[in-house]
């Protein structure tokens, strides 16, 4: 392989890597504060780019704004999803909210089908973000490096959110013991509620990137995606946030590396990444990032 | 008073035998989806089948009786309808149906019975599989990749090609096996054969292997969620290669979606378009007809495989030279050469058709007929 095709594909792996990531952020935090794995984090991921594509079209609105829109409206339907699917059930066992997160992400999707239709549309891209920039014989969309750095500034945005504020405190501390943090006075409905709002709206933002990047989106864009995306998170170590981002690009990584060196094997790129989950569950039952779960008593 | 009675029931009986006697007739069924999600091919082919009724009313010096029969577009339908035309309609032939799945359901009863039944444009190679009553007009999936090699080779003067394909997809994989045996055939190299799984969208990695090949040609024998997809990343990376896929990429929104990155991709079809130009003389006189009939409503290649398809049926009953289904069946099965709207038709051992196949292609952002070719196999 030369040099330069080497190149390629690592900047490739890069793109793919860091969308991976930003979408496993959204999912380790409400795991890390709730313990549930939303599973309708990819549908809001596919709501997110819906949003963007209605304001565009429909409202003529200017991108940027549609943009801003859509991830305050996508922020708002995790709130509402969490209003009526999950908080009337955050007494009852970790499986009755799970099963309910997988009937909003059918519902979700079924109802996309019927709104969207199932044909794909076409997505609106800004010319300063699709100018192909070339360097020698090496080709990159200026995409493949605004994504990572908007990964990376969430990154540190959500950081100091839940290490350095009050509401993040107090997700700590949900965390830990829900009973405790309301005794002490914490609103605690009001606490997860911005936590899925957050959630919500990096899904979203990362919907948006994806549609950017692979600009076609149909109900079920969100599936795969998100389940790369989990598998990103459990393997950065679910609950971490660097972790996730992490687990991203080495998704990533692996996915295009198992193609450019095994071109033949090229229809088992998926099961790369599952044999890679599976090793490193193997070895680092908590993900690299990991931190060590404690009994709770 | 009494007599009259009678005389008015005997006069019935009369009129009534004189009609069985008469009844000489050929009967053909029809079965096609009329109404249900498919009911808008099914009704078009229909079209075809009575236009080409109107213009060929006889065979054998006898009349025709077409009896037609709506499956609803439901497999359970089919079936029964077909076992109708069989038990109480007593037809010696019967043409139909536009879905596979309805072709299916209904060629088990057919075939059971020993009547010969002419599918118009189902395509999946399971419906005619293992059978020996079952036909079809139109050819299957697969053969498109023959077709998009040969256009390739002869037309596009590719030497080097490379093909990626969706492995979850038998559509995909059969239209890439066909391709790569005809275009090694004709002299042909495949220089680089990469896979992807449906629901993919990151098809970075095998795109810049494909580039590094210098393929002249890519086949991509995708489904239209993967496709426009891939083109636009062909053209990020900055493959110089031209493109070409099946029919399963027409879609008016990949111009849409696709942009300037679907700008001069090819697709193979079925060899029927009212906008082709060079048309054959049968085409023509086809299209033309269709006109006077149905103003107001473009003809299009369901109505063709229906007209196609009766015409079919009436010929082997000629060439059989009596209404009898065993006869007609080994006549449709030597079929050879016969000309249709669709072009010139032969079926092979698995009763396809082969046939010419068309050519599309995106230009100037529109989808343009540009060509019919002789796939080489």
């Amino acid at each position: 392989m030369s040099l330069d095709m080497f190149v390629q594909h690592l900047f490739n792996a890069l793109t793919l890597g860091s969308l991976y990531g930003l979408i496993a952020i959204g999912y380790t935090m409400v795991y890390g504060i709730l313990r549930l794995i939303n599973f309708a984090h990819g549908d809001i991921f596919m709501l997110g780019a819906y949003f963007v594509f209605f304001g565009v079209t429909l409202t003529k609105l200017p991108w940027g704004i549609a943009v801003v829109l859509a991830v305050a409206l996508s922020a708002l339907c995790g709130v509402v999803i969490d209003r009526i699917a999950y908080r009337p059930l955050r007494d009852a066992p970790r499986i009755s909210a799970l099963i309910s997160a997988i009937g909003v992400s059918f519902f979700i999707e079924n109802l996309g089908l019927v709104v969207f239709t199932g044909l794909p549309k076409p997505v609106y891209r800004p010319d300063w973000l699709v100018e192909i920039i070339s360097i020698g014989n090496i080709r990159v969309l200026p995409l493949a490096i605004i994504v990572p750095a908007i990964a990376f500034a969430l990154v540190m945005g959500l950081l100091w959110i839940v290490y350095k504020t009050k509401p993040g405190l107090a997700m700590r501390s949900i965390s830990k013991d829900i009973e405790t943090t309301r005794l002490m006075g914490v609103s605690v409905d009001k606490i997860i509620a911005l936590t899925f709002g957050l959630g919500s709206a990096l899904a979203a933002a990362s919907g948006i990137m994806w549609a950017l990047r692979y600009p076609q989106i149909h109900p079920f864009m969100g599936v795969f995606p998100g389940f790369k995306a989990f598998i990103a998170a459990v393997l950065g170590g679910i609950g971490s946030i660097q972790g996730a981002m992490i687990g991203g690009m080495l998704l990533g990584l692996i996915e295009i590396m198992a193609v450019a060196f095994f071109p033949a094997l090229s229809g088992y790129r998926d099961a790369f990444a599952f044999i890679l989950l599976i090793v490193i569950l193997l070895m680092k039952p908590t993900g690299l990032m990991g931190e060590k779960l404690e009994e709770k008593v | 008073m009494k007599f009259g009675k009678v005389g008015i029931a005997l006069a019935l009986v009369l009129v009534f035998a004189a009609g069985a006697f008469a009844a000489d007739t050929v009967k053909i069924g029809v079965f096609l989806p009329l109404t249900g999600q498919m009911g808008f091919g099914g009704q078009l082919e229909l079209d075809g089948i009575k236009m080409a009724h109107k213009e060929a009313p006889t065979v054998l010096g006898k009349k025709v009786e077409l009896i037609v029969v709506d499956n609803k577009s439901d497999k359970v339908e089919a079936a029964n309808a077909v076992k109708r035309l069989i038990e109480k309609d007593k037809v010696v032939a019967i043409i139909g149906t536009y879905g596979s799945s309805l072709a299916m359901a209904g060629g088990e009863i057919s075939e059971k019975a020993g009547i010969p039944q002419l599918g118009t444009s189902c395509t999946n190679p399971l419906v005619t599989q293992g059978k020996k009553y079952i036909f079809r007009t139109c050819f299957i999936d697969p053969f498109q990749g023959a077709g998009a090699a040969t256009y390739a080779f002869q037309k596009m003067k590719a030497k080097n090609a490379a093909i990626l394909i969706d492995v979850s997809q038998d559509y995909s994989v059969g239209l890439a096996n066909f391709f790569e045996k005809s275009f090694t055939k004709m002299g042909g190299k495949i220089v680089a054969k990469l896979n992807y799984n449906s629901g993919d969208q990151d098809f970075t990695a095998q795109l810049t292997e494909i580039i590094s090949k210098k393929p002249d040609v890519l086949f991509i024998p995708s489904y239209f969620a993967e496709g426009a997809i891939i083109m636009k990343q062909v053209g990020e990376l900055g493959g110089q290669f031209k493109i070409m896929g099946g029919d399963a990429m027409d879609n008016p929104e990949i111009v849409k979606i696709g942009g300037k990155a679907v700008e001069g991709f090819a697709y193979t079809t079925f060899p029927y378009d009212p906008t082709m130009k060079d048309m054959s003389p049968i085409a023509k006189k086809f299209t033309e007809n269709w006109k006077k009939g149905f103003p107001g409503k473009e003809p299009n290649v369901n109505a063709a495989l229906g007209y196609d398809s009766y015409m079919l049926i009436l010929d082997a009953i000629k060439r059989a030279g009596k209404a009898d289904p065993k006869l007609i069946r080994d006549k449709l099965e030597a079929t050879k050469n016969f000309p249709g709207v669709t072009g010139s038709t032969t079926m092979n051992a698995t009763h396809d058709a082969e046939k010419p196949v068309g050519i599309m292609m995106i230009q100037n952002g529109k989808r343009v007929f540009v060509d019919v070719i002789e796939p080489k196999l």
